[in-house]
């Protein structure tokens, strides 16, 4: 397979979204870094990605709620990627985190505090250098707070703006910054959900989006994988608080 | 839960493995459970006693050696998936069955049988080593040299020693994806068996027989024979990529199809339109995409609901040569008098093989899709007992419904199967219903 001298980093390597997008970069040519926390699981997405794909691959270990850790492994990473992409998340249980303050303290920084600041540290790098793309994902769930998930949400929203203040502050640097809005995925964190088929993709379907975005023609700064959440949120977005709050959600 | 065939049906709790490591916790937890694939198998064979552990989530390829061609997988992958990533690198799989929506663990466990037996064996015979989970869910290492009898008992063993965790096994060197394919029309069954002995030079060999045909032109038969085709052969004739890729575009069936609808009427007009189209190709070789020659069926996906809810049966039998030629014409004329023809009938050549349980026994072999109702089934048994008397056998992947006396004499090496289940304790973990009612 042809190689193009090109590196991703994947950073969730073992999520169903992280493997599928590092598969179709490497199918497309593209060099691979992996980041995850289990160092066994990452490896056999390594070793799965550089087999079916003739991709070389690299491994990393990465933790993203130790913060403290994230020079140092993007001093080890070379080369620097052309694009990076967080696929990071943890949608937790809302009810939990609504008890016990650890818990919601860790979805937060799961969802937002750990991917903005690592998202943020290789803005810098990739705005020394002059190019890069960064894609960040995000979630439907942060277009508006609602009652059955708005810990995950309001991280999420977090995300948003931050990635939103990114690119506007990169707009002129040759860095690109993306946010990318699933919806629903069809992954191990839904398992088990009945999930409207309408709205719901494949991870394979997210991964062709995010690499027809991020790497094609195409201009957009946000992205809903499936068109028709962009109506739909628009929708939801407009409903009134006083009555938005009286509707079970 | 049921088979391809959708025949028979049977309750089982179903179990979901996503990592390698969790195996041998599913396995200890759990008497009465079975691996189970990609479910291709048509009866009963990936149907758990009391649970079924679906290996799906086992699916990643681990290290592939391009100077060896040799790739160590997973138990769950698909063989689509390997084909997909190893054919533009001029590599396929030493064997296939007839779809590609299996997995390496239900090839090994079927030891499965292509279209070149005859020159290169079944899938177990180019499996270097495994990587099996045991009764105790300890993980062992089988090989020709390492836990020899385990491994000869697990190649073709539907899953009752183990579950296989992961396969290395050795892929052969093509120089373009495409098949020279060259038809040979047969006018009667004599002729088709004639013809299959001739082709025995080519690597790959199989024949469609038209089976409503009667009396003089019974076992009328297309002989497809195929050879890997070189850069030259490609060039001259298509000059297209050398290295096709998957064919994209699929059918699916969207439902069940009325019973009605697959009657005499249906069946012969379908055999008589491919028999004449292939009687026109047989008049030169031709190039055919390495997809469509060996896995025509896969265009269609859940082609399965063609039969109707009631679901279908597919047997399949193999004779050895001394008294094929009056076998197999006794089966076929059974079924072309009573009407009820099969769409597909296929017809291949066997030799020996080295799993305990292996089916592929050196004759032919001859495999139908028939209905499954209560005529057949009859059928069948009465068929059963000319395979057992000319010292034949039929495949477990296929089989849903055959008596255990039938089984019994087929299988010579059925008692040092059972001693070896009995003394890894296998026969108290690992039990499909397939297990259970053949007393395996
Ligand atoms: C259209 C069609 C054409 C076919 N053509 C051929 C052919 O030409 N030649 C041929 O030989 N067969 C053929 N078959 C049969 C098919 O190849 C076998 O049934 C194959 O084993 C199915 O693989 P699977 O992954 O779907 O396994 P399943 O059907 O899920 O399981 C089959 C057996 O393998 C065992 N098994 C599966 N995975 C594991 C594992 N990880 N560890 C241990 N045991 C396991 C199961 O317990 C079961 O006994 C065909 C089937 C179809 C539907």
């Amino acid at each position: 397979m042809k190689r193009i001298g090109k590196t991703l980093l994947m950073i969730g390597a073992t999520s169903d979204i992280g493997r599928a997008t590092a598969s179709y970069y490497g199918e497309a040519g593209w060099d691979i870094h992996l980041a995850g926390r289990a160092h066994a699981a990452v490896q056999r997405e390594a070793n799965d990605i550089a087999t079916r794909t003739g991709a070389s691959v690299t491994v990393h270990e990465l933790d993203i709620l130790q913060t403290a850790r994230f020079e140092a492994f993007l001093g080890a990473l070379s080369p620097l990627p052309d694009t990076v992409i967080c696929v990071v998340g943890e949608l937790g249980e809302q009810s939990r985190a609504e008890k016990e303050l650890e818990y919601a303290a860790m979805v937060m920084r799961t969802n937002f505090e750990g991917p903005a600041l690592l998202l943020g540290l290789l803005a810098e790098r990739f705005a020394a250098r002059g190019s890069g793309t960064i894609v960040g994902t995000s979630s439907v769930a942060g277009d508006r707070g609602r009652a059955s998930n708005y810990v995950y949400g309001a991280a999420k929203a977090g995300l948003t703006a931050f990635l939103s203040g990114l690119r506007n502050r990169l707009s002129r640097s040759g860095v690109r910054v993306l946010t990318v809005k699933p919806g629903f995925v069809r992954t191990r964190m839904t398992d088990g959900m009945r999930l409207p088929s309408l709205l719901t993709a494949e991870p394979q379907e997210v991964a062709q989006k995010i690499f027809a975005v991020a790497e094609g023609g195409s201009r957009s700064d946000v992205v809903y994988v499936r068109g028709i959440w962009r109506p739909l949120m628009t929708v939801i977005r407009s409903i009134p608080e006083s009555i938005f709050k009286r509707l079970r959600l | 839960m049921e088979g391809w065939g959708r025949y028979p049906r049977h309750e089982s709790e179903v179990l979901h493995c996503r990592v390698p490591e969790a195996l041998g916790r599913f396995v200890a937890s759990r008497p009465g459970l079975i691996a189970r694939g990609n479910g291709r198998s048509y009866g009963d064979a990936a149907i758990g006693e009391n649970s079924t552990l679906m290996c799906g989530g086992l699916n990643r390829m681990k290290s592939f050696d391009a100077a060896d061609r040799v790739l160590t997988a997973e138990g769950g992958v698909m063989l689509s998936d390997v084909l997909r990533s190893l054919v533009p690198r001029g590599c396929f799989p030493p064997v296939v069955p007839g779809t590609k929506f299996v997995t390496i663990g239900g090839m090994v466990a079927s030891d499965v049988h292509g279209k070149n037996h005859h020159c290169d064996g079944g899938f177990g015979d180019h499996v270097n080593e495994l990587k099996l989970v045991t009764a105790n869910g300890e993980i062992l290492t089988c090989s020709r040299s390492q836990n020899a009898e385990l491994f000869s008992a697990t190649v073709g063993g539907m899953g009752l020693t183990g579950v296989i965790a992961e396969a290395t096994f050795r892929l052969r060197q093509i120089e373009t994806g495409w098949i020279a394919q060259k038809t040979t029309v047969a006018e009667n069954l004599a002729e088709a068996l004639k013809a299959l002995r001739q082709s025995e030079e080519a690597t790959y060999s199989v024949a469609w027989i038209d089976c409503l045909s009667k009396g003089a032109s019974l076992g009328r038969s297309l002989i497809f024979a195929g050879e890997h085709a070189t850069p030259d052969q490609v060039r001259e004739t298509l000059r297209a990529d050398l290295f096709p890729s998957p064919n994209s575009a699929a059918l699916t069936l969207p439902l069940d199809m009325p019973a009605w609808l697959l009657n005499k009427a249906s069946v012969s007009a379908f055999n008589e339109l491919y028999f004449r189209a292939g009687i026109r190709k047989s008049a030169k070789p031709m190039l055919v995409h390495w997809d469509n020659y060996f896995f025509p069926l896969d265009r269609i996906l859940r082609w399965n609901r063609l039969y109707g809810k009631r679901g279908f049966i597919q047997h399949q039998c193999v004779v050895p040569d001394a008294d094929a030629l009056q076998v197999l014409s006794s089966i076929l004329d059974r079924f072309a008098q009573s009407g009820k023809g099969s769409f597909l009938a296929v017809l291949k050549r066997l030799r020996g093989s080295a799993g305990l349980l292996s089916f592929a026994a050196p004759g032919y072999t001859l495999a139908l899709d028939l209905p499954a109702t209560q005529e057949v089934l009859r059928l069948l048994d009465e068929i059963d007992e000319l395979v057992v008397k000319a010292g034949g056998r039929l495949y477990l992947a296929k089989d849903a419904r055959q008596s255990r006396l039938t089984f019994e004499c087929g299988y010579p090496r059925l008692d040092a199967f059972k001693v070896l289940r009995r003394a890894t304790g296998a026969d108290r973990r690992f039990n499909s219903r397939l297990a259970k009612r053949l007393g395996i």
